[in-house]
């Protein structure tokens, strides 16, 4: 892999951190350049440190690294909070007018740029970020033009005076750090003519719904899904859809749930604690056989947990949550350009099954932007599956020998007919209550069987019919097997490249259907270590493996709130080689 | 469906289970009536019910329906409207249904202003649960829960609508078979959320709001000359605590309804049968 650059801005939220972070990775982007980033924040508005890390290569970047180049610094506590990560070499944009004293740790190249002052002669203090940004273009040997485009995206609604102001800003911060620094740190950024396109987890949903047809959204704002439904707003409409924020996940779930029982393909997205508000109304989804894609982004818990942290445990939820027995489809994307492709999917299977479906992914995903070639979200290749809608010609065949529509017929496949409203003769009703073909309440034995029985049958026609695959990286004969799910696929790719310089080659399979899921007994049983990584504390997928496959497994799990990171990977799993499997 | 709906083309083959002389039946009937009076047939007619007794509705009735959870049926049917402006929505379901573990939702359903009727069975009672105290019962009403009577004031729902800023808002009584479908026919008609408390007496479980006291107690706005484009005198209404009212309350003619205000017009239940034709545009944007 070549050289790659880890650049971060941090300071305190309010600060513009993150606008200012994105305007770099744009840059970094159009200058065909890869980019993946990530973000430290708290939940607070003000008063909170947060920070905008960026990781650039011109191979593709996967994951997170534990070091940093180059950092501006607003605050002290940006640095004392990166200190760990901080090397000898790397250095840090502060502005020593201001009035705290940083504290530059050894072996760190000092680079004070009167960051406000320039940034007033440029046309005002509030573009002090911006001259960061030239300092950085500076220290990289980076053509500050490629900020041009990026602040134009950024500032251009508030009219070209102001974008003018702004490249002024980055220009004043690149020529002051050329004419008073003579830094010879070797972190000169090579450009492609690559085109890029870069974007988030939550965007990459929010586009796969749109592609799939998703025309009504309902949703609670709740980090860190509540990107999904801002990037829905204002792009549905031009396709006469709606987003509509509801009072409470109870009524998101269920406003979605009437528009989908009105035929349209409906969505909501939220966090765990929405999760188990709407777990009520997923059963009675399912038990109406309704469509509807249900958005997890998790994050870490339970109750209120860590609102901005990184974790994967909403597995046994999402898995198994509600009263009774509900059968689900739950698949959990494993990288950004997946959350599209995934969400496609996902609003396919449940208008084929009549199904709900959790499209899970996590904070990992969602607030990261990565850049990927722009085919990889070819809409061409999107396809629309609405199963078994039928029109006024074919209700006659489902019809009872009284003239009543069999909404919830007993068939082989377990999938029934589907009148939306508005279709002649097929009137019906639905209910959460167990009913019979007709759709009405019923308490007889064979009714109820048969009526559980078929909506059970449609997981098994799903399983047959659909491919439950797994992703397969590295070495497809290695004695190591790794097994992960959801957004740790980049990290381990990663780790598997370290590791391989080490001689230990690693068998990846990266699993993004957790229900149905595939059977890895065969790849189990063929490996001398199974190892299932994930972000959780009980191992909730290791579980799994060890439920199907009936072998003890080893786990490698992180809870602290971050993501896991490539190099802290390779060593785990290393050590998990080394270890002997407990029982 | 024929061009000539009768109401009884509304009526499921279920027969209803209901205890014989709850108020349930004639709330039914003028809903029929009022939905076939209006010119809707079953076909383009989405029932939304809540859970209750009031909530078995959705299974007497014939018609697109969704029988939900107990509580969430206004959002339901929020989603129904807005996915498909062409149907005639109607909500319905209990007291406790609609003002306790939905009353949240009321509150927002009566603000959106969603085009569609919203038809509270108010027995003052929680029936189908046998009989304990519903959010409208009178502060001493003895029930199983509550000996000595809730010992808190009932909720005004007409009150919490006006204050929610609802642009129609009724009463009727299901035993005024006549008065009451009229009302419910003019929700329906209402360009907004057409909010009607129907007097829907539970004869098994409440002996105090019985047939008898409404009848004797009802005041029919409509014979008292009241102007229901009068907000002042709307308020006075609902406001009063000595007497039991019958008729449209309130009703705002200037009433916008969230579609319009949204320009919500589009079927949504059709799509290509791909990614729409310029998809590309949304990944060009992340360039
Ligand atoms: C979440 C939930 N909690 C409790 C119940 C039990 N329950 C069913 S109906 C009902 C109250 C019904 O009262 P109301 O809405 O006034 O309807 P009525 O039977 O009087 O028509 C309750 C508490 C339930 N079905 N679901
Ligand atoms: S219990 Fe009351 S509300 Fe329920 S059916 Fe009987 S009379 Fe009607
Ligand atoms: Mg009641």
């Amino acid at each position: 892999m070549a050289e790659d650059l880890n650049w971060a801005i941090g300071g305190e939220a309010g600060d513009g951190i993150d606008s200012t972070g994105k305007i770099f990775a744009q840059a970094l982007s159009r200058a065909g350049r890869h980019v993946f980033t990530s973000k430290d924040f708290a939940s607070r508005i003000r008063g909170g440190y947060t920070a905008y890390k960026i990781r650039t290569s011109v191979d593709d970047v996967r994951s997170v690294v534990d070091r940093l180049d180059i950092l501006v610094a607003l605050t002290q506590r940006t640095i004392d909070e990166n200190v760990d990560e901080l090397h000898e070499g790397s250095a840090i944009i502060y502005d020593g007018e201001r009035s705290w004293e940083a504290e530059i740790p050894e072996g760190v190249a000092a680079v004070d740029v009167p960051l406000k002052s320039l940034a007033e002669e440029a046309g005002g203090a509030i573009m002090r970020n911006v001259v960061a940004l030239g300092a950085a273009c500076a220290i990289t040997d980076f053509d500050v033009a490629y900020l041009d485009e990026s602040l134009e995206k950024r500032f251009g609604g508030k009219g070209s005076k102001i974008v003018g102001n702004n490249r002024e800003a980055a220009r004043l911060g690149q020529e002051y750090v050329e004419e008073n620094y003579e830094l010879d740190l070797g972190y000169e950024l090579e450009t492609t003519d690559s085109d890029y396109v870069l974007l988030n987890g939550d965007e990459a949903i929010g586009m796969g719904a749109l592609a799939a047809g998703c025309r009504y959204y309902a949703g609670y704002p709740i980090t860190p899904a509540t990107n999904v439904m801002e990037y829905l707003t204002g792009r549905i409409e031009r396709y006469g859809g709606h987003v509509v924020q509801a009072e409470d996940e109870l009524s998101a779930i269920n406003m979605a749930l009437g528009a989908a029982r009105a035929g349209a393909r409906a969505m909501t997205a939220t966090s765990g604690p929405g999760i188990d508000l709407m777990a009520e109304t997923f059963g009675l989804v399912a038990t109406s056989e309704t469509p509807l894609v249900i958005v997890d982004v998790m994050r870490s818990g339970p109750s209120t947990g860590m609102p901005t942290k990184q974790e994967q445990g909403d597995l046994n939820m999402t898995l198994y949550g509600g009263h009774g027995e509900i059968p689900r489809f739950v698949i959990a994307p494993t990288t950004i350009a997946e959350c599209f492709w995934k969400t496609v999917e996902a609003f396919n299977y449940a208008e084929k099954y009549q199904t709900p479906v959790y499209l899970v992914a996590d904070l990992a995903l969602a607030v990261t932007e990565r850049t990927f070639p722009p085919e990889a979200f070819d809409m061409d290749a999107v396809e629309i599956d609405r199963g078994r809608l039928i029109d006024e010609s074919e209700v006659g065949e489902w019809l009872d020998e009284k003239g009543r529509f069999r909404a919830h017929a007993d068939t082989d496949d377990g999938v029934s007919p589907r009148a939306i409203p508005g279709t002649t003769d097929a009137a019906h009703m639905s209910t959460g209550l167990e009913h019979d073909e007709l759709g009405r309440r019923t308490e007889q034995e064979e009714i109820r069987v048969q009526q559980v029985d078929k909506r059970y049958r449609k997981v098994e026609t799903a399983r047959e019919r659909e491919e439950w695959a797994c992703r397969e990286f590295g070495d497809p004969d290695a004695e190591t097997l790794v097994i992960s799910w959801g957004s740790n696929e980049g990290a381990i790719r990663e780790a598997m490249e370290l590791l391989a310089a080490d001689g230990i080659d690693v068998r990846f399979l990266s699993v993004p259907y957790v229900f149905p899921r595939p059977d890895l007994t065969a790849d189990v049983e063929a490996a001398e270590d199974v190892i299932v990584v994930e972000c959780n504390a009980t191992g909730q997928f290791a579980d799994l493996i060890e439920h199907d496959t009936l072998t003890r497994v080893k786990r490698v799990t992180k809870y602290t709130g971050v993501r896991f990171k490539a190099n802290e990977l390779a060593e785990e799993i290393a050590a998990a080689i080394a270890t002997e499997v407990t029982a | 469906m024929s061009s000539q709906v009768r109401f009884t083309d509304f009526k499921s083959d279920k027969q209803p289970t209901w205890c014989p002389g709850c108020g349930d039946f004639g709330t039914m009937n003028g809903m029929m009536k009022a939905l076939a009076e209006t010119g809707n047939d079953p076909d383009n007619t989405f029932i939304v019910a809540g859970i209750g007794c009031s909530g078995k509705i959705g299974t007497y009735m014939h018609s697109y329906a969704l029988h939900g959870v107990h509580g969430r049926a206004l959002p339901v049917g929020t989603g129904v409207k807005m996915a498909r402006p062409d149907l005639e929505v109607m909500v319905a379901g209990g007291d406790g249904d609609g003002y306790s573990i939905g009353a949240g939702h009321f509150v927002h359903a009566v603000r959106r202003n969603v085009d569609m009727s919203y038809i509270v069975m108010d027995n003052r009672i929680y029936g189908l649960t046998k009989g304990q105290a519903s959010p409208t019962s009178r502060e001493d009403f003895e029930t199983s829960t509550t000996p000595e009577g809730p010992k808190q004031p009932p909720v005004n729902p007409l009150a919490l609508a006006l204050a929610a800023g609802a642009s129609f808002i009724a009463q009727s009584f299901s035993s005024d078979a006549l008065r009451h479908q009229e009302i419910v026919q003019a929700a329906i008609e209402h360009d907004g959320f057409g909010f009607v408390n129907v007097y829907s007496p539970c004869v098994t479980f409440n002996d105090v709001d019985t047939y008898d006291y409404f009848r004797d107690s009802l005041v029919d706005l409509k014979e008292a000359g009241h102007d229901p484009n009068d907000h002042e005198a709307a308020k006075d209404v609902i406001l009063d605590a000595d007497k039991e009212y019958q008729g449209v309350i309130y009703r705002d003619e200037n009433s916008v309804p969230y579609g319009a205000q949204h320009g919500l017009e589009s079927d949504m239940s059709e799509i290509p049968d791909g990614a729409p034709e310029d998809a590309t545009d949304l990944v060009r944007e992340f360039y």
